[in-house]
Order: C-alpha cells, then sequence, then structure tokens
C-alpha cells in the first residue's frame, strides 16, 4: 500500500488527528509544567530563567519548529476533515438527532477546535510575537539579562478582567476539546482492550480538568494579584 | 400492560423517485393498537391510502423479525425509533401515546441516495461486502466442529459482530455519515476468527477503500452508531478495524 494511499484513507486521516493531537498533548504538559513556576513567589526569576532556557537552547527552538508544523498539521487536517465530513449528507433531516445517543462535545470537535484556534491566535500575539519578533523588556537577575515575560503576563492580565474572561473561555474550550480527544485518539489508534480503555478514560477526563484548570489559574492568579 | 388504541398525526416523507423533490405529507391514522407494530401500522395506512386511491407510502421490509436489515426508517429524530436494540418492524406502537404525532424520514446519506419514500438504496453496503467481506475457501464437506479451536472470547467477540444485520442504522445516525460500524463488525467478525486470518489484511484494506469510494466518512468516535445499533454492535469494533488497518496498511507489501 502506497503511504499517500494510506494516509489519505478515512482511517489514515484519523491516524493523523490522533498523533498529532497527542504531540500537542505532550506539548501541553511541558508548557502548563513549565509555566507552573509562576507561583513560586519569585517575582518570576524562576518562571523567567525556564523559559530563557526555553529560548536560548537549540533543542527546544528545534521542538518549537515541530510543535508549528504538528499545530498546522492538526488544523489543516481538522478542519478538512470536519467538512468532507459534513459533505457527505447533502440532505439531512427534519427533525435533528440532538443528544440521543451522543453527547454534545464529542460532535463538537470541529467547533472547539476553532474556538482553540482563536484562542492561539491571540494568545500567540500576546507572548510568542513580542517574545520572539517584536522584542521584550529586559530584566536583570543576578546581573544577567533576562527577557521579561513574567511582566509581560502581569501587564497583559492585571486590571484587564476582558483578556482574562478570554484565556478562562480559550481553557473551557480546551477541556472540552480534550474530554473527547484524548480517549479518541487512543481508539483511533486501536486500543481495544477495556481494561486500558477504562484506564485511559479516567486519565483522559482527569487530564482535561487538570491542566485547562491550571492553565485558567494563570490569567487569573495575575488579575487577583496572587503572584 | 394493558391494551389500548390510539389516534396519531404521522409525517412522512414522500418522494415520487430519485430525483424528485419530496416533501412532508400528514396522515391521521385511527383507532392503532398498542399491540401492531410499526411497519403494521403502515400497512393499516397503506391499506387506507388505496381505498382513498392515494399513492401509498413506499417503505423496505422484508423479514419483520429483526434478522433482514431492510426496514430502515428514521422515526422521531433516531434510526429504528425509541426503543434500544430494536429493528423497526419490532418496534411496537405501545412505545407511541394516543394523540401523538410522529415524523418518519428515509436515511440520509449522499452513500444512500432515496429511491422513492422511505426506500433508499443500500447497495453500497453491498459493494462493501463484495470487496473483502467473504472468505475464498473451498467450500467441501464440513468439517468437525471443534477441529480448529478458538479461543471462548474471541467465539463470542466473533458471534456478537457477526450479528451485524447491514441495515445501515449506523450511518443514519452520524454526523459524518461513517459506515464504520457496519465495517468493523464485518472486518471483526472474520478477524477474530482462524478462518478468516488467512486473507485479514486484503480484507482491511479493502473494505475501508471501498466504504471510501462509497463516501461514507470518517469515525470520529461519536458513539451515536453505537447507541442505536439494533444489534448493540459495540463501538470497539471500531477500534478493532483501525488497530486492523493500521497493521496491514504498515505490512501489506503490495501495491493496492
Ligand atoms: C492544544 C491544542 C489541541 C490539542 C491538545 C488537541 C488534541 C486533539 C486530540 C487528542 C484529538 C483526537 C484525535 C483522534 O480522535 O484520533 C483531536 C481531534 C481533533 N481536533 Fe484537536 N487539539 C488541539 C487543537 C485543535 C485545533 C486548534 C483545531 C482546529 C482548528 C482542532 C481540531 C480538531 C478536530 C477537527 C479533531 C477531529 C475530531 C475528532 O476526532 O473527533 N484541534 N484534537
Ligand atoms: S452495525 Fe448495527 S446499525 Fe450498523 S448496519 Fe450493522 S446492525 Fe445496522
Ligand atoms: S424487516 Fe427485517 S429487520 Fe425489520
Amino acid at each position: 500500500m502506497k503511504w499517500s494511499d494510506f494516509f489519505t484513507s478515512s482511517v489514515g486521516k484519523k491516524l493523523i488527528m490522533s498523533l498529532s493531537g497527542l504531540f500537542l498533548i505532550a506539548f501541553l504538559v511541558v508548557h502548563v509544567g513549565l509555566n507552573a513556576c509562576i507561583w513560586a513567589m519569585d517575582d518570576g526569576v524562576m518562571f523567567n530563567k525556564a523559559a530563557h532556557f526555553m529560548g536560548a537552547n537549540v533543542v527546544p527552538r528545534v521542538l518549537e519548529i515541530g510543535l508549528f508544523a504538528g499545530f498546522l498539521l492538526h488544523i489543516i487536517q481538522g478542519l478538512a476533515l470536519e467538512f468532507q465530513n459534513r459533505s457527505n449528507r447533502k440532505k439531512g433531516y427534519a427533525v435533528k438527532m440532538g443528544s440521543k445517543g451522543s453527547a454534545w462535545y464529542r460532535k463538537s470537535m470541529g467547533l472547539l477546535g476553532t474556538l482553540i484556534l482563536l484562542f492561539l491566535i491571540m494568545h500567540i500575539s500576546h507572548f510568542w510575537v513580542p517574545s520572539r519578533i517584536t522584542g521584550l523588556e529586559p530584566t536583570y537577575i543576578d546581573g544577567k539579562e533576562y527577557h521579561d515575560l513574567f511582566g509581560r503576563m502581569a501587564a497583559v492580565f492585571t486590571d484587564n478582567i476582558g483578556i482574562v474572561i478570554l484565556y478562562v473561555l480559550g481553557c473551557i474550550s480546551l477541556a472540552w476539546h480534550l474530554v473527547h480527544g484524548f480517549q479518541s485518539a487512543f481508539r483511533t489508534l486501536g486500543l481495544t482492550n477495556h481494561k486500558y480503555i477504562r484506564l485511559i478514560n479516567g486519565l483522559g477526563i482527569g487530564f482535561s480538568i487538570i491542566v485547562p484548570l491550571a492553565f485558567a489559574l494563570m490569567p487569573i492568579s495575575f488579575y487577583m494579584g496572587w503572584v | 400492560m394493558e391494551h389500548y388504541s390510539m389516534n396519531l398525526t404521522l409525517k412522512v416523507w414522500k418522494q415520487k423517485n430519485a430525483t424528485a423533490e419530496g416533501n412532508f405529507e400528514t396522515y391521521q391514522v385511527k383507532d392503532i393498537s398498542s399491540e401492531m407494530s410499526f411497519l403494521e401500522m403502515f400497512d393499516v395506512l397503506n391499506e387506507q391510502l388505496i381505498h382513498e386511491g392515494k399513492d401509498p407510502i413506499a417503505f423496505d421490509h422484508d423479514c419483520r423479525e429483526g434478522i433482514c436489515g431492510m426496514c430502515s426508517m428514521y422515526i422521531n429524530g433516531r434510526p429504528h425509533g425509541p426503543w434500544h436494540g430494536t429493528t423497526t418492524c419490532q418496534l411496537h406502537m405501545r412505545a407511541f401515546k394516543d394523540g401523538d404525532t410522529i415524523v418518519v424520514e428515509p436515511w440520509r446519506a449522499n452513500a444512500f441516495p432515496v429511491v422513492k419514500d422511505l426506500v433508499v438504496d443500500r447497495s453500497a453496503f453491498d459493494r462493501v461486502i463484495q470487496s473483502g467481506g467473504y472468505i475464498s475457501v473451498n467450500t467441501g464437506v464440513s468439517v468437525d466442529g471443534n477441529t480448529i479451536p478458538i479461543e471462548r472470547e474471541n467465539a463470542d467477540k466473533a458471534f456478537a459482530a457477526a450479528a451485524c444485520i447491514g441495515c445501515g442504522a449506523c450511518v443514519a445516525a452520524c454526523k459524518n455519515s461513517s459506515a464504520m460500524l457496519f465495517v468493523s463488525a464485518k472486518v471483526s467478525h472474520l478477524a477474530l476468527l482462524p478462518q478468516g486470518d488467512v486473507e485479514r489484511k486484503n480484507r482491511v484494506l479493502n473494505m475501508v477503500a471501498q466504504a471510501d469510494k462509497e463516501g461514507f466518512g470518517s469515525c470520529t468516535f461519536t458513539e451515536a452508531c453505537e447507541a442505536v445499533c439494533p444489534k448493540e454492535i459495540s463501538i470497539t469494533n471500531i477500534s478493532r478495524l483501525n488497530s486492523e488497518y493500521l497493521k496491514a496498511g504498515l505490512s501489506a507489501d503490495k501495491a493496492h
């Protein structure tokens, strides 16, 4: 079988979604762990150092290219999948099935993904663009110069209830996307053993609550003056 | 339960032929017994329509005992109507109350075009089966039972998957119009048994390719298919299909 036939088949397209989705999940683990340094209660010293390591080291910079590629692949294939699948029923039903048999979030992955995408555009313009392109104020720790990403977070979130709400909404979209996506990714890869399916379901729900909650608490912490 | 009779309003999809526009017609039926099946209720209505010189409603049916998979009807927003694990022919009128309005539509999917009224063309499923849902064996004298030992768990799973009657409710319910519950039931049935082992790679690759060609979508595990399947085929079969497909696709050494 040719690779091109393999990856463009209905199962192959889902394989791409699954692998890119799992890659993004792995990225979320790194991202949430690094950002949790803002709660070190040291005015951002640990966080700025950690962010500096990610920016200065070649390995994370190469991974960053992979991350952008992973996002692009997931987004393009995701939107294509959504529209192709929808086009398979040109004439719909007068009485919709609604949630008979399928929870709303399982059927709304395209919508939830699009909300995440909109959030991402805002998020990248808040942090990645100033940090990598337009430049950030420096801060000095032990005489060494660092990008003041902590200061940037404070500037974005403090006294900015609108932005804080948008970030929390972004996290809620991510949570629902993951409640379905986490376990669906493993089923796509062919997990049939019910013992492991139950385990993955539990892990997935835990991940979908804890990680987006931790992310949401970051802007809230700045807004409330907890850090 | 008490027997009772009911008067109902039916809104049924009427479409002259494959190319006609089609629209909902409203019908009144009286004195329907709670013990009738849904199709018997349609028989009563059609007799009434024939007496009135009107066009009866075309619908598919054959066995009327839940095994042939012909009776495709989307009733009040659910394939095969409100009862779980039940075909339309096994649905009984005690599922409804006096005065109810029931909306009946054909399966909707590009791959299942409407032929007339509630009848759709499901030959796409036949072509998927023809592409690999069989074992090419020389059917000589049947061998003794138990000559080929089969693990109990696999035998049970294969048997459960083999219960699929090819009705198409999974496609009708799926937001992606995916046929994967059907395809996976057929693939699993044979992949779980030693007799299916020889052709397992080509089978899954060919059947998925044919389903794609017919215009069925990708499975995104919304679980709607499993919820409406009259034979309660497990969605885990789709994971098995994916597993079979990935293994075959990565290892098969032949252009398809
Ligand atoms: C950090 C961000 C994201 C993560 C961690 C993530 C994760 C996942 C995972 C694990 C899956 C399941 C794959 C499978 O079922 O095999 C998935 C599916 C999907 N994602 Fe994402 N995703 C993210 C962002 C996005 C974005 C930005 C979009 C689109 C604009 C998107 C659209 C989709 C679609 C359409 C599906 C397929 C639907 C389905 O399988 O049910 N996702 N995602
Ligand atoms: S899997 Fe179930 S719903 Fe789909 S065709 Fe078979 S019996 Fe019908
Ligand atoms: S008529 Fe055969 S299954 Fe309903």
